[in-house]
């Protein structure tokens, strides 16, 4: 379909910026592996420290290019199957609360005054920019989101009986997710965080803020999530040739996420103090229950996928596995969309490992942990985003893909690369190896009394991993930006693959109201989130007074 | 529905409900749990060493921007110690690798682990949560020696 000019332009800006600042967040990347099997024992390159480039890989990497990413996808979904454009002011303010914010929470970074990490545990305290940074970016996003929901109505009243396009679900279940669970975090820096940094409040109560963090944090991996979502079940079946095998199905794995996807946050404390041994249980047992709608999705799409190889003939029980395009240029979507897939057997495997209660004591934030979540977050979620990204800047930019056979290559490049460093980091997480640490100053330092040579082939393997994943960016940011300048050959459309359905299916009213869902999903957060504040006030005693991370001594105001 | 959609709902019940029976299991049956909830009480941030009886080590232990204190703790082999731990400033990690003691010092809370050593060996303490500048270099030891010799008997 053909869009206006603004609105094109502002979902291409939101492509590309993110892009932008991808380069420094691999980058820091890269120098982790590089520090962390010991080929540096210094705590600086290029006048940035390690916990700096730390905290920039994880805001970039993990909320400004999956934010600014989930809504420049949001907008292409909804106007694409609503046929017809949101709101021109909500578009633009929302563009421009989070560049604003994008920025000054760099400024903050760059300028290292914010090395806290994309968690910013208080009461480690960055600059307000930081804060006020990420409040704004999260502000923009629902300001996106306003503007959809205006329109779905319009759309609504001109075709009462429609059903809903899946896409459109997907994308308007996974922004309700995510304004409910950024009101928590909004708390925790427009009210505790922002305030305490500027010295205008003295403490800050510390399980309180965390609390609230992992309230939001555990839903924001959905929030990255739901997007790919949205491909496998409305693009993947369509480019791997094939029909969607129930879209009923993809209804309710996407309702499921709606009432599972908030209250679980608690499974990231289950070390920390200040919460009941109970209600860690509670939370353990409903994070199960979010693992219902990926066995759903898991098999829907395999079975899209076995129709679409048995169209070509495919044999046997496993022979369709072979038959589909892993190489075809034309649909080069295909390879992003199931090399994220397989990557997320693993993540989805290990993320039941870590939220097995008593279980996670083996691997709490020991190195398996980012080796678990670089098979989610920077396996389906980072994929579909460098997919999706080219494909949409390709068609909105009426341009050809420039250096097509090495964006080809990226996604299995990527997957070999992550599935080594996965290993890597999981293998020394259960020696006991540290995530967030720069281990080449103490435990891979030969010259250290620390040193650890149990640690050394974990953190090569990690390397070696690491390295093939920067290839891989490297082969991806030369087709992305050729493609990007390059010149306009054909119409500039807004386009999605659309999978059709398989199989006509009986319209399942309750798969079709967002009302019941939601307040099952309140009743299941309240549920689940008195315990826990109950479980705060009883065992927390005395807030804490800001630190910096440089200096053991509290900051004087 | 599809018969198959069925089949794979009930075998995903299947999968998790085993999962849910092991930790289950272990917590109830083996005594495997999350550390324990204490309330909150100043006496926490004196550390301390204390024998209780002949086995079993009470140990109060501070993690302080970039140190444990005690950060050398010497009990002999066979010996059962309840580590109670908190903060004094920033979030700190407390992990004993091979033990599976897994535990956040966060200012304000007081967390509680109870661990049995049985292996003489050097156990290093290390702290698994950024905490500035300093935290790769924050660590403890747990000293187990032999069982001394009981000449009474």
């Amino acid at each position: 379909m053909q869009i206006s000019k603004s609105f094109k332009r502002t979902i291409i800006i939101e492509l590309i910026v993110p892009v932008i600042l991808l380069v420094l967040g691999i980058y820091h990347g890269l120098m982790q592996v590089i520090y962390r099997a010991g080929l540096l024992h210094k705590s600086s390159t290029a006048h940035l420290d390690y916990y700096q480039g730390l905290t920039l890989h994880g805001v970039i990497n993990a909320i400004v290019l999956t934010t600014f990413f989930g809504v420049a996808f949001g907008h292409a979904t909804m106007a694409f199957y609503l046929k017809r454009e949101p709101n021109k002011s909500t578009v633009a303010i929302s563009m421009w609360l989070m560049i604003i914010g994008t920025i000054l929470a760099a400024i903050a970074m760059l300028s290292g005054n914010a090395s806290v990490l994309y968690t910013f545990y208080p009461p480690l305290k960055a600059h307000p920019f930081f804060y006020l940074g990420a409040a704004l970016l999260v502000v923009g996003s629902w300001v996106a989101f306003w503007g959809w929901i205006k329109m779905y109505r319009t759309w609504r009243k001109e075709n009462a009986e429609a059903k809903i396009p899946l896409a459109v679900l997907g994308t308007i279940i996974n922004f309700t997710i995510w304004s409910i669970c950024t009101l928590a975090v909004a708390y925790e820096i427009l009210v505790l965080l922002l305030p305490w940094s500027l010295g205008w409040t003295k403490t800050v109560n510390v399980t309180l803020a965390r609390t609230l963090f992992w309230f939001f944090g555990h839903a924001l991996v959905y929030f990255w999530l739901l997007p790919a979502y949205i491909m496998y079940y409305t693009i993947l079946p369509k480019v791997a040739g094939g029909k969607l095998f129930s879209e009923n199905a993809g209804r309710l794995a996407f309702f499921l996420f709606l009432i599972l996807s908030v209250p679980v946050g608690v499974h990231h404390q289950f070390s920390e103090p200040g919460i009941s041994p109970s209600t860690k249980l509670f939370h353990s047992i409903l994070t199960f229950g979010v693992a219902i709608p990926s066995f759903i999705t898991a098999f829907t799409i395999s079975a899209s996928l076995e129709y679409a190889g048995r169209k070509r003939n495919a044999k046997g029980l496993f022979g369709w596995m072979k038959k589909l395009p892993y190489w075809d240029k034309k649909n080069f979507l295909f390879g992003y969309l199931i090399c994220g897939l397989i990557l997320f057997i693993f993540g989805g495997f290990t993320g039941i490992v870590n939220s097995s209660y008593a279980l996670n004591n083996v691997v709490h934030n020991t190195s398996w942990m980012p080796g678990h979540f670089h098979m989610t977050v920077a396996g389906p979620v980072f994929l579909a985003i460098l997919g999706m990204s080219l494909y949409l800047i390709t068609k909105l930019g009426g341009k050809k893909m420039r250096f097509q056979s090495y964006a080809v290559m990226v996604p299995y490049l990527w997957m070999i690369g992550i599935l080594l460093f996965s290993t890597g980091l999981m293998w020394g997480g259960l020696m006991g190896e540290p995530r967030r640490t720069n281990l080449g100053m103490s435990y891979l330092n030969p010259d250290s009394p620390l040193f650890r040579p149990d640690w050394v082939p974990s953190t090569l393997l990690a390397l070696l991993g690491g390295i093939i994943m920067t290839a891989a960016a490297l082969l991806y940011f030369i087709s992305f930006f050729a493609t990007l300048f390059a010149k306009k050959t054909t119409n500039e459309m807004l386009e999605l693959p659309v999978a059709e359905p398989l199989h006509q299916e009986s319209h399942v009213s309750i798969l079709h109201k967002f009302t019941p869902w939601l307040l099952v999903m309140v009743i299941v957060i309240i549920l689940a989130y008195i315990p826990a504040l109950l479980d705060i006030k009883k065992y927390v005693g005395p807030s804490a007074p800001p630190y910096l991370p440089t200096n053991p001594l509290p900051v004087k105001k | 529905m599809d018969k198959h959609e069925l089949r794979i709902l009930l075998l995903t019940g299947i999968l998790l409900g085993t999962f849910l029976f092991a930790v289950l299991y272990a917590a109830n049956k083996k005594n495997i749990d999350v550390p324990a909830c204490i309330p909150y009480s100043g006496a926490f941030k004196e550390p301390h060493i204390r024998p209780l009886d002949k086995n079993t080590y009470e140990v109060f232990c501070v993690a302080k921007m970039w140190a444990f204190e005690p950060s050398e703790i010497t009990i002999p082999a066979g010996s059962e110690v309840d580590f109670y731990l908190t903060s004094t400033d920033v979030v700190h990690g407390f992990h004993i690798a091979k033990k599976d003691v897994n535990m956040m010092a966060v200012y304000g809370g007081i967390n509680k682990t109870t661990v049995k050593f049985n292996e003489p060996g050097v156990y290093k303490i290390i702290c698994h949560e950024y905490c500035g500048a300093g935290h790769q270099n924050m660590m403890a030891e747990v000293i187990v020696n032999r069982k001394p010799i009981n000449t009474n008997q």
